[in-house]
């Protein structure tokens, strides 16, 4: 037997060693959404695709007192009879109910932007997300770290 | 009665952005934390919240246990006549309340 030549890679070997290697980056990207989130969206949305855009979701990165933690959510829009938001909703990924707020806006409004407090029961993702006049969906996903807990929600 | 914080401009001028703060004392009760004898403690939150201008409804949310004691809402109304703003909050137990603030708009 001639063990001079021996063959090339396969194409399966390098393709396995390049998912090895990505692996470690592509495992959490910075923002995915959690599939609890996903699921809670997909309901929100009646299964419209959301995009991440056009909604900003102001919150602390690091709460200190997950009891009352201010947040406003701003959309971009016009407000205008025929372009306006609709609907504006805050969901959370571990407290013990998904639901944090559910708006009804009108064009009457003249602004999209919302502020209240919330409770956070443990450091986790949040969603806020944008039901447009025309059916459009946006998002915006947030990762909180919240050093203290409230006392269950 | 609960009582309640709002803060609205009394006059505005015609088509101006008005930012509306409003807050209510009630300890919304999550109906998870437990008592001082170990069992649950009932639900007691606000459910609902609506602000109409005029009669016509202009911003209203659907709270849930997730919403701090003491709800706190801002959002913005378009001046566009004189009249009232009325803020109805509703919820468990038969909670109902509502508050309304005059406006002058030029």
């Amino acid at each position: 037997m001639n063990h001079h030549d021996l063959p090339p890679p396969s194409r399966r070997i390098v393709l396995a060693a390049a998912v090895a290697i990505g692996l470690p980056v592509l495992w959490r990207p910075a923002q995915a959404m959690s599939d609890v989130l996903t699921g809670v969206l997909n309901t929100f949305t009646g299964g419209a695709p959301t995009r991440e855009g056009k909604v900003h979701f102001d919150i602390a990165p690091l709460v200190e007192n997950g009891n009352t933690v201010p947040v406003t959510v701003t959309v971009e829009s016009p407000m205008s009879a025929d372009n306006h938001v609709q609907a504006l909703a805050i969901f959370n990924e571990k407290n013990p109910q998904r639901e944090v707020v559910a708006c009804k806006l009108t064009p009457r409004m003249g602004k999209a932007n919302v502020s209240t407090r919330i409770r956070l029961a443990t450091s986790q993702q949040l969603v806020a997300v944008a039901k447009m006049s025309d059916g459009s969906c946006w998002t915006h996903t947030v990762d909180v770290v919240v050093t203290l807990a409230a006392c269950i929600e | 009665m609960a009582r309640t914080l709002i803060n609205a401009p009394r006059t505005a001028r015609k088509g101006d952005v008005m930012e509306i703060r409003t807050l209510i004392a009630h300890p919304m009760e999550t109906g998870y934390r437990a008592g001082a004898d170990g069992r649950t403690l009932p639900r007691d939150i606000i459910r609902r919240f609506a602000c109409r201008y005029n009669n016509e409804l202009v911003f209203s949310a659907d709270l849930y246990p997730a919403i701090s004691a003491n709800p706190y809402l801002a959002f913005q109304v378009v001046a566009d006549a004189s009249g009232t703003l009325t803020f109805t909050w509703e919820g468990d137990n038969g909670f109902a309340q509502t508050e309304s603030a005059t406006i002058t708009v030029s």
